[in-house]
């Protein structure tokens, strides 16, 4: 191994680990502003007893799981039971190492440890645990992997209502995977790469995706709201219907390796958002951060990076504390008649945008494309949410046309 | 006659899920920056919002005359009249014929709460109290005997409203 090689791996090491841990941490803080926000929200405290404020309800939470009985029903596969909620966590962990959260460091170094030898490290770092040329497409593939783990924890439970999550978790997920993927497609448009770190360096130089896209940030949004499985999208867990849907029947660790899964999936598609339209670690308005190099720089986009998907986390609660659960057929009409549909004709809407303006007028500043595209996007949102969103998005319980013996009135 | 459903016509022109979604969010954001209402109990006990009723039927009190004993003449209508048979009361009688109880004892696990030994007392000497603390470390300790019916000191209920007599 060269000295180089060995500088490059001890430093994705330390990233790994630190990235690791923050989303760990970020976890357990997570579940406990998700109970004081909905304790805000319905005018109560929530947590206070353990700790400051309550801040160390996430470490007796953890405690409590850690040491309390795991059942394992009778009739259940075992190895399979054991298994899914390591296939639910591990690929939610994942996605947080192909993330970029700051600027690049400038970081050199030059020492040699007994036995271990030299390492050497020169230049620019960038703060991103794999710096992955295929970008999204891998975050498409690995969260779509997470749906196993949640299928697998329902069928294994040998419960109906287990198996009735599974299988909703399986067709939802499914369906706005395509959704999800589609909306992407503009985003390849515009930047011209999936590698997470063009994008941010195509949105440093102009606007922020979220308005020559507005669009596209919606679908993905919506989707990633189903893709995470949170309400209103929470049909595979429904407890209402359910009892817990696909981990009716885990306890203790298990059933927490799940809770982690759908909080770092939340915290992957929140960083997500952040990075494909709002800028990722970019600091609005100013270019002294673009390239990166000092800690100052790097701690300063760390922190606008980690703001910006705060905001989207609490976002997610703060949605999900507000709106009801979808009805299961609404969730299936509403991915597949109108969100895919959505995503298609604005592919097409988009890459006509993007030839007139580019090709035909030949516009080269990167703010008069964005404004332009901008322009575009108020028409159509307009047209989505103000023309389109007439009761015609979602059918309501009654059948469009009534069935024999039934007399409408109106 | 073929069976029909009645069906509302949906108002599908006039709702909007867009806007009905952002207006939930606006009201659950206000809610957010509401003061709370929760009361914190066991640090916190407010007297004045939130009061039990005076009717409130809770663990027994015995009530003593001036020189401290207890006012009961153990004529036994309370043992006879509980419901759930929770009262045990050995009669005694002093040098001067006066009846007292021996033995006074009601299992509070029994009781049902029901009021009935307060309003049959001659003497007014059991009632039930307007109190609702009544946590233990043992069963046992659920047992209450004259002396420590004697020794509560909470409001005995009025087992009716007084503005309301005859409870209309």
């Amino acid at each position: 191994m060269t000295p180089e090689f060995k500088g490059f791996l001890l430093l994705s090491v330390v990233k790994m680990l630190v990235v690791f841990g923050v989303v760990l941490v970020s976890v357990a803080l997570l579940t406990l502003l998700e109970r004081k926000l909905s304790a805000w929200i319905q005018n109560r405290i929530g947590p206070n007893r353990a700790g400051p404020g309550g801040l160390l309800q996430p470490a007796a939470d953890g405690l409590k799981n850690m040491l309390k009985e795991e059942v394992m029903p009778a009739k259940a596969n075992p190895v399979l039971f054991t298994m899914a909620p390591a296939m639910a966590f591990i690929p939610a962990m994942l996605l947080s190492g192909v993330i970029p959260f700051a600027a690049p460091w400038a970081i050199n170094f030059d020492f040699t440890v007994p036995l271990l030898g030299r390492f050497v490290h020169q230049g620019l770092m960038p703060m991103i645990v794999a710096d992955l040329p295929v970008g999204f497409l891998f975050v498409l593939a690995i969260s779509s992997v997470g749906v196993y783990g949640i299928v697998i924890a329902g069928w294994s439970s040998n419960n109906k209502y287990s198996m009735l999550g599974g299988l909703r978790a399986s067709a939802q997920m499914v369906s706005y995977e395509l959704a999800m993927g589609l909306s992407l497609i503009p985003v390849l448009l515009l930047s011209g790469n999936v590698s997470f770190t063009t994008i941010i360096a195509e949105q440093q130089t102009g606007m922020w995706y979220v308005l020559p896209l507005f669009l596209s940030f919606f679908v993905f949004l919506v989707s990633g709201f189903a893709e995470t499985n949170r309400l209103p999208f929470d049909m595979p867990e429904a407890e209402s219907e359910l009892v817990a849907g696909y981990h009716a029947e885990y306890s203790a660790m298990k059933f927490s390796m799940f809770f982690i899964a759908e909080y770092a999936g939340m915290i992957t598609i929140a960083a997500m958002t952040v990075t494909l339209f709002f800028g990722g670690w970019d600091i609005p308005f100013t270019a002294w951060d673009n390239t990166g190099g000092s800690f100052v720089i790097v701690a300063a986009t760390g922190l606008a990076f980690v703001s910006k998907t705060f905001f989207f986390l609490v976002l997610f609660m703060w949605v999900r504390w507000t709106l009801p659960r979808f009805r299961y057929d609404q969730v299936m009409a509403l991915g597949w008649k109108f969100m895919i549909e959505l995503a298609t004709v604005y592919i097409v809407v988009m890459a006509l945008a993007i030839h007139v303006v580019e090709r035909v007028l030949g516009l080269t500043n990167p703010w008069m494309i964005g404004a332009s595209y901008t322009a575009l996007n108020v028409v159509l949102a307009y047209l989505v949410f103000v023309v389109l969103d007439r009761g015609l998005i979602i059918s309501g319980s009654v059948p469009r046309r009534p069935a024999a013996g039934v007399v409408e009135e109106g | 006659m073929a069976i029909t459903v009645k069906v509302m016509k949906r108002p599908t022109n006039e709702i909007s899920y867009v806007r009905a979604a952002l207006k939930g969010m606006r009201l659950t954001f206000k809610h957010m920056l509401q003061p709370s209402v929760t009361m914190q109990y066991p640090e916190e006990k407010s007297q004045d919002d939130w009061t039990i009723s005076q009717r409130w039927r809770g663990t027994h009190r015995m009530l003593t005359d001036e020189e401290g004993r207890s006012k009961c003449v153990a004529c036994g209508l309370c043992p006879q009249i509980c419901p759930a048979n929770c009262i045990k009361l050995v009669p005694g009688e002093d040098e001067n014929g006066n009846r007292y109880p021996l033995i006074y004892e009601i299992d509070e696990f029994r009781c049902v709460f029901c009021g009935y030994c307060q309003e049959v007392c001659p003497e007014e000497a059991i009632h039930v109290g307007v109190h609702y603390e009544n946590a233990e470390y043992e069963r046992a300790r659920f047992v209450y005997d004259l002396e420590r019916l004697q020794a509560q000191t909470h409001p005995v209920s009025t087992l009716w409203d007084p503005s309301d007599p005859r409870g209309e």
